[in-house]
């Protein structure tokens, strides 16, 4: 594998084209609308195609208003048969996508053999061609797929930082947004509008199709990583770049390794989009599948051995403190109230975690508190035992399944919500039983 | 110069010709009918997602016939690719959508742009490998109806028929699901099975429709027929009957017209003739067309102003101000807040109708057939108002405005309810309220 300067161009398009697509994206992606990307790039080829066929040229102005057009006719479109037509969402969005990019597709055919527009291009973009036509700006010789993506991409970032207010209260709350006087009708065709810029510019970099990828997969990352709008834009354009530099790396770098040539940078840069989205996907500190795994085991094993503590201080009320431990598991499980009476599993792992913590320790397969472990087991009986009182005294509840109720809740209990329990019940010293209530 | 040939092949004059046109048309209805469910349930976008997740299956497909030394070109092989490689796609929206809170959409769009992009990937190094001719994988995207041959068109009519037989069949059984799957659940259908059942088809006809009109467009025959004969029916049959008459017409209308000139790719222009046909059935559709809706909604503020009319006349003479035309006039532009040049005209159009007649002093009166008609109107208003008085507790002042949003469209068993509730069958009540307009009746 070769780094040439070509590369830095290639990877400089990607990376700006990202970075555009994925602020635009952003929003379709927290309005719900991820799917109007998808219409929009489909649907702006018949735009793209008209101002090939008039101007004979890539890079026009025609281009980018034949789009912007384009990109506005299709959203009308899709509400005025979603409105008058009472046709489901998507299913508009598919009719209006699927017509506007056949008769694009009918164009190109038609104009193939007189203009420079092949459908490979449009589709599947030609990022490995950016370097070779290049434009003189500003006295230098830039790539003109730069220069484009460049212009989409200050176009996004002018946008959306002189109304930066608008769009996020007309993206989270339209009918207060609408309430303070901001247009959310206007907002939304001024995204549409620039969704479609933003896509005819980056067609030619990334294609028609890939620009989806570039739109919703980073924001859907962001959208995994965090709930605040600055920090969402900011780790959706991150995610693109990076997406952009791996993406050519992966192209270049990854075929040969099993004998084959490079392949599309555009395409591996879906696939890096992907690779990024499932990682989020999987390890998200908050809303990752791992993370919610976690978090629910975390839950099972703190019941898990509160249950066993409660269980332990249970059956050796009452006898003093002696050296020698002289409850068996049978013990445990045989015990009238024991959650181990049926289910096998739980209680020998519940004893070892919690010998690990030095609350419980063993002799001759024999268990006991230590002093660590009366002090934690306590805790756990006196919140079991406030929870019974209140529920006997403030709800009710019959004798016979107050332990249940309070069972459940004893688990999910603090030391604040424990104190105010007591406090509520004026410091009780029983419970309906009238055993203890430990301190 | 092309229309003989044109005429040749929508004559079926050749035998290439029948073959494509067979297969194009069972496509489309394969795809009409299975739609129907597909949009009736609001899944249309699924089968865009699934149709761009076959393509890595098919380029994978296309890797593993090389690697085993053989040709590339085996349709039923590059098929179970992209079978496979749909269904999987399929699997990730389901598990994106629950594991995650991203809306539904999102996860379509991700699996439908990363498939195809590694689709794409794929296809780049397929490009580039020297000896295999990776020519015809690209059918795949854009579609190659022209190049159909005898057995591909055998299969996708295999197909059709499958999907007929399938939804004959099951038809009860989707219905339930498509209309109310709880009530299915609840009532002990098997709603996740059918439900399988109903995608396992959606996946299959998108994948036999992806050689011949391509991965993007393919949706568009499963998607715009069904949606076009939404507009023509409420009866789910009677929908999918239309939905695969409008799939069969694109598929043979389109691939007609590809014929007449070179450079016509068939797979577009079949989704253009879908378009076509949805355009009319959006604007003429005699159920919920755009322009029946308009011309409903148009006779009902006409009957509703006619009613209103009759009405206002018909207390003008109750309170005795019919000596004149112009005291009517008076009396109906003060009492209903109605400018003269408007009554005038509504009351021309009444007399054309048949309602109204010209009697003494130039005063209209009613005829016969009006007179009825007015005393309908009348007592089905007063009769409400009464009703609100007494059962509803609605002060005198109110009754009348909420009588008069309801009095068009109260039906005749209504009606009938309401005289047995008042107990007042046959007479005309009086006016609950005074007739005379506000400003007239403060002063006598």
């Amino acid at each position: 594998m070769i780094w040439t300067p070509l590369d830095t161009w290639i990877v400089a398009a990607a990376a700006i084209a990202g970075a555009a697509c994925a602020l635009s994206g952003s929003f379709l992606v927290l309005r719900k609308m991820s799917m109007m990307g998808d219409a929009i790039s489909h649907a702006v080829l018949p735009g793209i195609a008209v101002a090939f066929i008039l101007t004979a040229s890539r890079a026009s102005g025609a281009l980018f208003i034949g789009a912007a057009l384009v990109g506005i006719l299709t959203a009308v479109l899709v509400q005025i048969i979603r409105q008058y037509g009472r046709v489901d969402h998507g299913a508009s969005m598919g009719v209006v996508f699927t017509v506007l990019f056949a008769i694009g597709l009918i164009l190109i055919e038609q104009a193939a053999g007189q203009v420079d527009i092949h459908p490979e291009h449009v589709l599947f973009g030609s990022v490995e061609l950016v370097p070779l036509y290049t434009i003189r700006v500003l006295g230098a010789n830039l790539p003109r797929g730069v220069v484009v993506v460049t212009i989409a991409l200050v176009a996004n970032l002018v946008v959306f930082a002189a109304l930066f207010k608008e769009f996020r209260l007309a993206t989270f709350d339209p009918e207060l947004a609408t309430t303070l006087g901001v247009n959310a009708k206007l907002m939304h065709y001024l995204l549409m509008t620039l969704v479609a810029i933003t896509t005819v510019a980056s067609f030619e970099v990334v294609g028609s199709i890939l620009v989806v990828a570039m739109l919703v997969v980073p924001g859907a990352t962001a959208h995994l990583l965090t709930r605040r709008l600055l920090p969402f834009l900011t780790v959706a354009v991150v995610v693109a770049i990076a997406a952009a530099v791996l993406g050519h790396l992966a192209a270049i770098g990854i075929p040969p390794l099993f004998g084959f040539e490079d392949t599309s940078t555009a395409g591996s840069m879906a696939v890096v989009l992907g690779g990024l989205f499932f990682v989020a996907f999987l390890f998200a500190p908050e809303h990752g599948v791992v993370a919610k795994a976690f978090a629910r085991i975390g839950l099972r094993v703190s019941i898990l051995t509160q249950d066993v503590l409660g269980l332990l201080a249970r059956v050796t009320e009452g006898t003093a403190s002696t050296s020698t431990p002289r409850t068996t598991t049978d013990t445990l499980r045989e015990y009238r109230r024991s959650p181990f009476r049926r289910r096998r599993s739980g209680l020998q792992l519940g004893l070892t975690l919690l010998r690990l913590r030095g609350l419980v320790r063993r002799r001759d397969g024999r268990y006991a508190l230590t002093g660590a472990g009366r002090d934690a087991a306590a805790g756990i009986l006196r919140t079991h035992r406030l929870w019974e009182r209140f529920f006997f005294d403030e709800a009710g509840v019959d004798l016979s399944e107050l332990h249940h109720a309070a069972d459940y809740l004893e688990h999910y209990t603090d030391a604040d919500l424990q104190g105010a329990l007591s406090e509520e019940l004026l410091r009780p010293a029983t419970d309906p039983r009238g055993r203890r209530i430990p301190e | 110069m092309n229309v003989e040939r044109l005429l040749r092949t929508l004559l079926l004059s050749d035998y290439n010709t029948r073959v494509v046109v067979f297969g194009t048309v069972a496509l489309g209805i394969a795809g009409g009918v299975i739609g129907v469910f597909l949009l009736l349930r609001r899944r249309a976008l699924l089968a865009d997602a699934v149709s761009h997740a076959a393509l890595p299956g098919v380029a994978i497909a296309f890797l593993v016939l090389v690697a085993l030394g053989q040709s590339g070109r085996n349709l039923p092989v590059l098929m179970i690719g992209a079978l496979v490689s749909g269904l999987i796609g399929m699997g990730c929206v389901i598990v994106v959508n629950r594991y995650t809170r991203l809306s539904e959409d999102a996860a379509l769009g991700i699996v439908l742009s990363v498939f195809f992009g590694f689709g794409v990937a794929l296809l780049g190094i397929i490009q580039k490998m020297r000896g295999a001719a990776a020519a015809g994988l690209d059918s795949f995207i854009y579609g190659k109806t022209a190049s159909m041959i005898r057995s591909d068109a055998l299969l996708i009519g295999v197909v059709a028929v499958v999907v007929l037989i399938g939804t004959t069949l099951l038809f009860k059984e989707l219905r339930l699901i498509t209309f109310d799957p709880d009530f299915a659940a609840g009532d002990g259908w098997p709603v996740g099975t059918l439900d399988v059942t109903l995608m396992a088809l959606v996946v299959i006809v998108t994948v036999i429709g992806l050689q011949s009109v391509g991965i993007i467009l393919v949706i568009a025959l499963l998607i715009i027929p069904p949606a076009a004969a939404r507009f023509w029916t409420e009866s789910l049959r009677l929908m999918a009957v239309i939905s695969g008459l409008i799939g069969a017409l694109g598929g043979y209308l389109g691939t007609a017209i590809s014929g007449m000139a070179p450079r016509l790719p068939a797979g577009a222009v079949i989704v253009s003739v879908m378009g076509a046909a949805f355009t009319v059935s959006f604007l003429f559709g005699s159920e919920r067309g755009l322009v029946r809706v308009l011309l409903d909604s148009l006779a009902l503020r006409r009957r509703v102003l006619n009613q209103n009319l009759l009405r206002a006349l018909y207390e003008c003479e109750e309170t005795g101000c019919t000596d004149s035309a112009d005291g009517q006039i008076h009396y109906l532009s003060t009492a209903r807040g109605w400018s003269a040049p408007q009554l005038r005209r509504w009351i021309r159009r009444a007399t054309r109708q048949g309602l109204l007649t010209t009697g003494e002093n130039g005063c209209w009166d009613f005829t016969d057939h009006g007179r009825r008609e007015a005393t309908r109107v009348t007592r089905n208003h007063r009769l409400w108002e009464i009703y609100l008085l007494e059962h509803a507790d609605v002060a005198a002042a109110h009754v009348d405005q909420g009588a008069d949003l309801i009095e068009h469209v109260l039906g005749d068993a209504l009606v009938a309810e309401l005289e047995d509730v008042l107990a007042d069958r046959d007479a005309l009540p009086a006016s609950p309220h005074s007739l005379l307009p506000a400003n007239e009746a403060r002063t006598s």
